[in-house]
């Protein structure tokens, strides 16, 4: 329709559409095949679906024009915004985590991998280490000629070799290790197992020297159809069971499992496990006091000091106000590193000057910490509630405080009854988002205390300045500092959520904001 | 009426006082307040030795060890993987939002109501609390394309342009309805295309709040630590709030000058940009937006 003839008028923008849509069809059809051949199908389908949709709103032109618009940034949101919440909740009921990193398939053959030995009066092999990289391979050579492999890579036939003496000596692709290679990465090369196949249970080709390779084969045997992994040695026979893990008679487990469903199982350990329990209620009372005290502090302080410089008549105004917007222009993550150092026990700047030698453990004990956190905040958060009070003040209509003073009320009670509601009212959106902010202020936090001084109750990495965001941090282990949980960490984070969700309905509700913004 | 009384000079100096001179009095104890960590940091930048002990003296010696000593370490990396990364997403964020705040503000479809409601409910729940699942998510991702996988910086890119939507179409949404409809219709009455009327008439009008949520977004993305740290791996691809809380967490006494001369310089392209745009953020964040 009109847009046709737009296009055909505007040839230039056409073109550039052309070359944009183009650009981004070629990068999405090569993710496709990737995934195709990684057999990553949910990737595949978000691309497909989201290939189709470019396509289709950028050239028919059918009730498409405003998505024209929103699309771009709709595809970032959805995947990296939207599906992660939803990929949060399915996490949250598993048990994902250490011990259940692997599908079912995976666990088998890292198991089998794992349990291998070498097979009895087998066949020695000349073997050639290569390298490719930094990536190693073997070389062996057999009755039916040269194989290359590496970890990653079974074994294949390599025709155009050159074999000299028995050895391989070259291989197109790779490069032959030196004798040095071989001696400085020893530990490596023996750690090194190449698949003879696609098949795990075939065995693999491993070396203890570096020049002579032998075939292992797994002493485990798996039987799918039993769901059973046999140890031919021992004669032990594990079962999976639904936990995710391989259990023998004697109730002793496999270490390497695989992520199973396991309900709501994460939330009751959240809130009934006395690891978790006793201080997740703890770090949830301090999160909403943190989060509260923070915005009451950081508003009487901004709120006073916009009142301060509310005189018209006063020199140097723009001057002061520039200077007090310091801590808000300076990053937060140094602020709150510099505050760190500056509130050290032993060194510290407010300790060793201030003080005078004092040893305040300023950020070791649990409440002064918790104190200091919140005078950091302080200190952080001022100057932007000063200037949301700033312009607050100034928009206020000058003839309600006139009207209060000609009623006869002094400045005091002007204040309270009048300016003050006003004031409060105008900036409530305000302090609804600064305390949904603060909820999840993790970098103050994290940069300052790293959420401690750790509680002594619990082995669980939790401290009495922990709020939510950085408990979950801790448990979920991604910074290596606890064994891994996902699936607990997940489930954590939804509650997150769900806090997040109930303080801020309530507090759309009270501002109206909704309304008038639609 | 000071000048009809007749007063003497100490009266009106205290009137001075009492209404005005005291308002400076906590305006200088306000600043000192404000500004101390700031001057701390930049002495103990130029302290010498480089300890947190040796810091305290203020400018007790002023040497530029510690900056000369940036080099041997991988701050400059740091610095331009920081510097790419909230710059593209800078750029990136305020291409899409402007595009779907003009959507929603000057087309009339179905479904645009709940859209905006969905992006309002969106904007409460801050991307780092899904960081498990970006974390895992990147993990298969990188399985696909290596590029977009963990240890990117281009899939930490992504990353954070997936929350450009959600955390400022509004602001921009009630700026763009603040420019008059008439414009529009006058251009199309003289036969623009809308692609023409967006990029030439409307953007143009629209270039404050452009600034604003660029700059939002940069010092957001510049400062941003949980999901820079998770996705981020390698020492060469990390970000300032990444190397920098590093060097802190560990050896806190020992690299503080090197970590006060890095945050100095880290911090002067926020401080600058600060500046330059005051006038505009004062403004857009009176209109109701927040730091992150």
């Amino acid at each position: 329709m009109a847009t046709i003839w737009n296009s055909r008028q505007f040839g230039l923008g056409f073109i550039v559409k052309l070359i944009l849509v183009g650009l981004v069809d070629a990068l999405g059809v090569f993710v496709i095949l990737a995934a195709w051949r990684a057999e990553s199908w949910w990737i595949l389908g978000f691309m497909v679906l989201a290939l189709a949709a470019i396509n289709y709103t950028y050239f028919t032109n059918r009730h498409t024009l405003p998505l024209k618009y929103i699309l771009p940034g709709l595809v970032f949101l959805l995947a990296f915004q939207v599906f992660v919440i939803f990929y949060t909740g399915y996490i949250a009921l598993t048990n994902y985590g250490d011990g259940h990193n692997l599908t079912k398939d995976q666990a088998v053959a890292s198991l089998l991998a794992q349990n291998e030995r070498r097979v009895e009066g087998s066949a020695a092999y000349p073997l050639t280490v290569l390298l490719r990289g930094d990536e190693l391979g073997f070389a062996i050579v057999d009755d039916s000629g040269v194989r290359v492999g590496t970890a990653d890579e079974p074994l294949q036939p390599a025709p155009d070799a050159v074999v000299a003496g028995g050895k391989v000596t070259e291989v197109p692709g790779f490069e032959v290790a030196t004798p040095q290679d071989v001696f400085s990465r020893q530990s490596e090369i023996v750690g090194l197992r190449v698949p003879l196949s696609d098949d795990p249970e075939e065995g693999s080709i491993r070396t203890q020297n570096g020049a002579t390779g032998f075939v292992f084969r797994s002493t485990f045997a798996y039987d799918e159809a039993a769901g059973t992994l046999t140890d031919s040695v021992t004669g032990t026979v594990y079962t999976a069971t639904d936990r995710g893990q391989f259990q023998a008679p004697d109730g002793t487990t496999l270490a390497t499992g695989w992520r199973v469903f396991v309900g709501t199982e994460n939330f009751t350990r959240a809130f009934t496990d006395t690891q978790y329990s006793g201080p997740f209620l703890r770090v949830l009372t301090w999160n909403l006091a943190f989060a509260l005290l923070s915005v009451v502090t950081t508003f009487l302080l901004g709120l006073v000091l916009a009142i301060v410089f509310n005189d018209e008549r006063q020199r140097g105004r723009k001057v002061y106000r520039t200077l007090l917007l310091l801590p808000y222009a300076f990053p937060a993550f140094l602020s709150a590193l510099i505050w760190s150092g500056l509130l050290n026990r032993r060194y510290g700047f407010i300790n060793q000057v201030l003080l005078g030698g004092a040893e305040i453990p300023w950020l070791t004990d649990p409440w002064l910490a918790r104190l200091s956190v919140l005078g950091v905040n302080l200190w952080l958060g001022f100057p932007y509630m000063f200037l949301i009070a700033t312009g607050a003040l100034q928009a206020l209509p000058r003839d309600i405080q006139e009207a209060a003073r000609v009623d006869g009320a002094g400045p005091l009670r002007t204040w309270w009854s009048v300016t003050g509601p006003l004031v409060l009212i105008a900036t409530a959106p305000v302090l609804i988002a600064s305390f949904a902010f603060n909820f999840n202020n993790f970098t103050l936090i994290y940069m300052l205390t790293e959420g401690g001084p750790r509680f002594a109750d619990t082995s669980a990495p939790i401290g009495a300045t922990d709020i939510l965001i950085s408990m979950v941090y801790s448990i979920s282990g991604v910074d290596g500092s606890a064994p891994k949980n996902y699936g607990l960490a997940s489930a954590l984070s939804i509650v997150i959520f769900a806090v997040v969700a109930i303080i801020s309905g309530l507090g759309f509700r009270q501002t109206r904001r909704l309304e008038e913004v639609l | 009426m000071a000048t009809t009384k007749p007063v003497t000079q100490t009266r009106r100096r205290s009137r001075w006082f009492a209404e005005l001179g005291w308002r400076h009095l906590v305006g200088v104890v306000a600043v000192a307040y404000a500004a101390f960590p700031i001057v701390y940091v930049m002495s103990a930048s130029v302290a010498e030795g480089g300890t947190l002990t040796g810091s305290n003296q203020l400018f007790g010696s002023v040497v530029f060890d510690n900056y000369a000593a940036l080099n041997a370490t991988k701050f400059w990396t740091w610095m331009g993987n920081t510097l790419v990364i909230a710059v593209v997403t800078a750029i990136g964020t305020v291409l899409m939002g402007a595009a779907a705040a003009y959507a929603f503000s000057r087309f009339r479809f179905s479904g645009r109501r709940a859209g905006l409601t969905t992006l309002l409910i969106i904007q409460m729940f801050p991307q780092m609390l899904a960081f498990v699942a970006l974390f895992l998510l990147l993990l298969n991702l990188g399985e696909v394309v290596p590029l977009l996988g963990l240890d990117s910086k281009l899939a930490l890119i992504c990353v954070y342009l997936g929350g450009a939507l959600g955390a400022n179409t509004f602001l921009m949404y009630g700026f763009f309805n603040s420019i008059p409809n008439e414009l529009d219709e006058a251009a199309k009455i003289d036969g623009a295309t809308h692609t023409q009327t967006y990029w030439t008439i409307i953007l143009p009008l629209v270039t404050p709040i452009l600034a604003v949520v660029g700059l939002l977004s940069f010092i957001t993305s510049f400062g941003e630590f949980i999901v820079a740290r998770v996705i981020l791996q390698s020492e060469d691809n990390w970000t300032l709030a990444v190397g920098l809380y590093g060097w802190v967490s560990s050896l806190l006494d020992a690299n503080w000058g090197l970590f006060a001369a890095g945050a100095v310089l880290a911090a002067l392209p926020v401080l600058v940009l600060f500046l330059v745009l005051q006038r505009y953020i004062v403004s857009g964040l009176t209109a109701g937006a927040v730091k992150g």
